[in-house]
């Protein structure tokens, strides 16, 4: 039971790992390599930013989420559109290369030592959950994850901005016809993406620590979700984070040397067994 | 109507020439040269293996993986433990340990080919991953702190430096033949043919499905060998050092910088790779740094790679794998460098 609840609750992080990389993906067919780096650079300026709000994690994460989002689109603005193409190549390179710069700009900035945020009475609190007592903070991470799914869910099925992601995501050359700019409507999504990814680097900042080698370990769990869960709806992404936390868990209590391995073989078995992962379904 | 078929020219022959002798040249560096250069030259072999592996898989297989460290790791474990454990001698531990590799892709290939793309790419980087969590808990070879290659004790230190450095010139010469061959012979033509559409070449009658394997288990033999020939030189391996993304990331580096998807590119990379990390290897991070600047820089405005840069400028290809189509009759005008060394009459 404890197995279940604290791996649902870890799952609650990973499903906000893995949403940035599901929306860029869905959209323009783009893997951003440098995902997990991107998610522990937030996490860092978190770091940097919570002195200027005297510690209020609610103000800097605030002030985060504009920054992030203006972040990502210059970042599609300016780089990932000149790779996009039917080749895969020079989006996978030029990702890779930003994430072996962002590790060791981090590095070079502040140290390979890990950091936090200090969340004060917050690490501790609890409540009492039918049997078991259960951290706040894990829940309100989880109750994060849950309103991010169902946001980017009803943005993609019920608005303007969501019926323009899936247009060129379908066909990039009829949706310009019709009007769209492509370049634009990627680059809204990448900093729609970049949101949900400072939104994660704060979690992970405050419920554990960032080190600037963590990204690529946090990239594999963001992937692991969402080809588990199903390539191409949100809730698929959801339910593949909720799987990998409870397999990583169930290790986690045999050895705690094995979570992470028994993680990734849940990962294999599922690719192996279920290639299309457990929800399989093309959005749109 | 009589064509041919125009498969190398008089600068390919040259170099071919000046190839052969730069190794016979080589390989008496022992008798005139340092021990420093020697250990210089099997560490930057090992990176030219791997990145021409990964020119293999990305620049003709379509393939990009971020995993080829699965197949390295694996090679230079299997190497320690035919020496360790059986008494083989560690130098002919080396093809066999890249034999293993091998065999170890096709079962691997199953798992890794049920994605594609980006995907595909990640997917190997986790499959690595695992490989190097797995071999981090056998404590027979050390666990995660890893062990020493035991079984070259008796070897005095100028002998056994001297015999790596041998074994490292064959490996070079063997995987650059080996990938030579490869792309000249049917199946290389069928894969470029693959590299420049998919759908044409199936279209065309060639397998891709199997071709594909063949390319990635060639590329996960090439990498075993590298891997066996590192921690021979080595000495230590760790499954950390072992199943490093960093080996991937200096291939690609490599590879961007020569220009990907010709044979000369990690030539070129590893050369250039190789003077890099002589005079700013010492700037740690700020060195790393930039090297991965300058790979999303050649990748954005300079895809050719240096490589790509010198055909166009020269017009000489010094290892032709493409063939080029020409009508008899006519005097030679597409070719740049016109000299018929092989010819092929196609009916």
């Amino acid at each position: 039971m404890d197995i279940l609840i604290q791996g649902l609750l870890l799952g609650g992080l990973y499903c906000l790992f893995s949403l940035g990389l599901s929306l860029m993906f869905g959209v323009m067919r783009l893997t951003n390599i440098a995902q997990g780096d991107f998610i522990i650079a937030a996490g860092f300026a978190a770091v940097s930013l919570a002195p200027l709000f005297d510690g209020q994690l609610l103000l800097t994460g605030l002030a985060l989420l504009p920054l992030a989002f203006a972040a990502g689109y210059l970042v599609q603005r300016s780089l990932l559109n000149r790779t996009l193409g039917k080749d895969p190549l020079p989006s996978l390179v030029v990702t890779f290369g930003l994430s072996i710069v962002i590790q060791n700009l981090l590095q070079e900035l502040y140290s390979a030592n890990p950091r936090a945020l200090e969340v004060g009475a917050l690490s501790t609190d609890n409540l009492a959950l039918g049997g078991t007592v259960v951290g706040t903070l894990p829940l309100l991470i989880l109750l994060a994850a849950l309103l991010a799914t169902a946001g980017l869910q009803l943005l993609f099925a019920r608005t303007a901005i969501g019926r323009a992601f899936r247009a060129v995501s379908d066909d990039r050359e009829v949706a310009e016809l019709m009007g769209l700019r492509a370049s634009r409507v990627y680059a809204t999504a990448t900093a729609l993406a970049f949101a949900l990814i400072a939104l994660a680097g704060v979690f992970q900042a405050m419920r554990t620590t960032v080190a600037p080698s963590d990204g690529p370990m946090l990239l594999l769990f963001a992937f692991e979700a969402v080809i588990i869960g199903g390539m191409g709806s949100f809730w698929g992404t959801f339910v593949g984070a909720m799987a990998l936390g409870l397999s990583q868990q169930a290790g986690f209590s045999l050895d705690p040397g094995w979570g992470v391995w028994f993680g990734h073989l849940v990962f294999l078995a599922v690719l192996l067994l279920r290639p299309n992962g457990l929800f399989p379904k093309t959005r749109g | 109507m009589n064509a041919i078929v125009i498969r190398g020219s008089g600068a390919a022959r040259a170099s071919g020439w000046l190839a052969a002798g730069l190794v016979v040249a080589a390989a008496t560096l022992p008798w005139w040269g340092e021990p420093a250069w020697m250990r210089e030259f099997v560490e930057i072999a090992c990176y030219f293996i791997f990145a021409m592996m990964w020119n293999l898989l990305a620049g003709y297989g379509g393939m990009v993986s971020v995993g080829q460290q699965a197949f390295l790791g694996l090679g230079g474990y299997v190497m320690l433990s035919l020496g360790n454990f059986l008494g083989v001698n560690p130098f002919l531990a080396i093809p066999l340990a890249a034999l293993v590799a091998a065999l170890a892709a096709l079962p691997v290939s199953r798992l890794a080919f049920r994605l594609q793309g980006g995907y595909f790419a990640i997917g190997t980087w986790v499959i690595a991953e695992v490989f190097r969590l797995s071999i981090a808990n056998v404590p027979a070879v050390g666990g995660g702190s890893g062990t020493s290659l035991t079984a070259l004790r008796g070897m005095s230190r100028g002998m056994r430096e001297n015999t790596t450095y041998w074994v490292a010139l064959a490996c070079v010469v063997v995987a650059l033949a080996l990938v030579y061959a490869f792309l000249r012979s049917k199946q290389g033509l069928a894969l470029q043919a693959i590299r420049d559409s998919e759908v044409a070449a199936e279209s065309q009658g060639v397998d891709v499905a199997r071709l594909k394997l063949a390319v990635y288990v060639v590329a996960a033999f090439g990498c075993g060998m590298a891997g066996a020939l590192y921690f021979v030189s080595a000495i230590r391996i760790s499954p950390d050092a072992a199943f490093s993304v960093n080996w991937t990331a200096f291939a690609i580096f490599i590879v961007m910088i020569g220009g990907i998807g010709r044979l000369e590119g990690p030539i070129i990379g590893a050369l250039v790779f190789w003077a890099l990390n002589k005079f700013f290897a010492d700037y740690g991070t700020w060195y790393q740094l930039g090297l991965g600047v300058l790979a999303v820089l050649m990748t954005l405005y300079f895809r050719e790679g240096l490589g790509g840069f010198l055909h166009r400028r020269l017009g000489v290809e010094l290892l032709p794998t493409r063939r080029i189509l020409q009508s008899a009759g006519t005097p030679a005008a597409t070719p740049p460098a016109p000299t018929l060394t092989l010819k092929e009459t196609l009916r």
